[in-house]
């Protein structure tokens, strides 16, 4: 078995890292750091845990919706290195995310981004014929709902707020959180 | 030149040598502000070393699809420097 430390990619990105570290733009304990966090803390979890709050807490579903940068940090995802905007479901708008240009993608609070994400069949199509590809993930939607469609060109990142589904009065925080999943969260599921 | 949500803004056609964060399917199409983002470095600059890069208010910028392709009821909202855009 091959070990990643043997592969060609692997040998440019240590050669980059090598490079940039000489230059004094970075050293090996902050890409530990980063690393670290990333691989820790990274995780739709986070985003799940934002939804749950603003499906029971209408100031912070104010604040995600005004100031996602400052509504993640509210949950502890500080530092998120980008502008969080959080986009509503509603009645009568779907929203979903793409990334045409490359893969960008909020990872700290979704997670390392599905392959899928990355292919160029969802990031050509998804701008072109979002209903089309939305029925391959399973998600049909009613004809009077609108689809809201997210190309992520800047440095802002977006996550979906996915609406609270029906008959889920009685559950706790974490539950409800449970229910939110990294396709929520991207706009490929309802929830 | 800064534009206030509801505005209707044209971006500008033609196919720099160099990056852009302007994707081909927009180019030369019109849109509507949704909102001012902020502002950063414009990535035409940054990433061709120009130092300092303009810094400039970047606007996520709605288009409809029908534009866009000629069928279909969505709309894609993109973000858009304000150097990439003219009142039309």
């Amino acid at each position: 078995m091959t070990g990643h430390d043997d592969l060609p990619a692997a040998a440019r990105a240590r050669q980059l890292e090598e490079r940039l570290i000489g230059a004094g733009l970075t050293s090996d304990d902050e890409i530990d750091e980063f690393l670290t966090r990333l691989y820790t803390k990274a995780s739709p979890v986070n985003g799940a845990r934002m939804v749950a709050r603003a499906w029971t807490d209408p100031q912070y579903r104010d604040l995600l919706l005004s100031d996602g940068t400052a509504a993640a940090a509210e949950l502890g995802s500080d530092r998120l290195g980008y502008q969080l905007r959080a986009v509503a479901n509603t009645g009568t708008t779907h929203n979903v995310i793409v990334c045409t240009l490359c893969s960008c993608y909020p990872v700290s609070l979704l997670g390392p981004s599905p392959g899928w994400y990355k292919s160029f069949a969802y990031r050509s199509r998804t701008v072109r014929e979002p209903r089309a590809v939305l029925a391959e993930f399973g998600l049909t939607l009613p004809d009077e709902v609108e689809v809201s469609v997210w190309d992520s060109t800047s440095e802002a990142r977006y996550m979906v707020l996915p609406s609270r589904p029906a008959g889920t009065g009685g559950l706790a925080a974490d539950e409800l959180a449970a229910l939110v999943t990294r396709n929520g969260l991207i706009g490929t599921a309802p929830v | 030149m800064s534009y206030a949500a509801g505005a209707t803004v044209r971006v500008r056609t033609g196919d720099p040598d160099h990056h852009t964060r302007v994707p081909r399917y927009v180019r030369g199409h019109t849109g509507v502000i949704v909102a001012a983002l902020g502002r950063w470095p414009v990535p035409d600059d940054s990433a061709r070393g120009i130092d300092p890069p303009r810094v400039e208010t970047c606007y996520a910028v709605r288009f409809s699809a029908a534009d866009l392709w000629g069928s279909g009821e969505h709309t894609v909202t993109v973000d858009l420097w304000e150097s990439y855009l003219d009142r039309p």
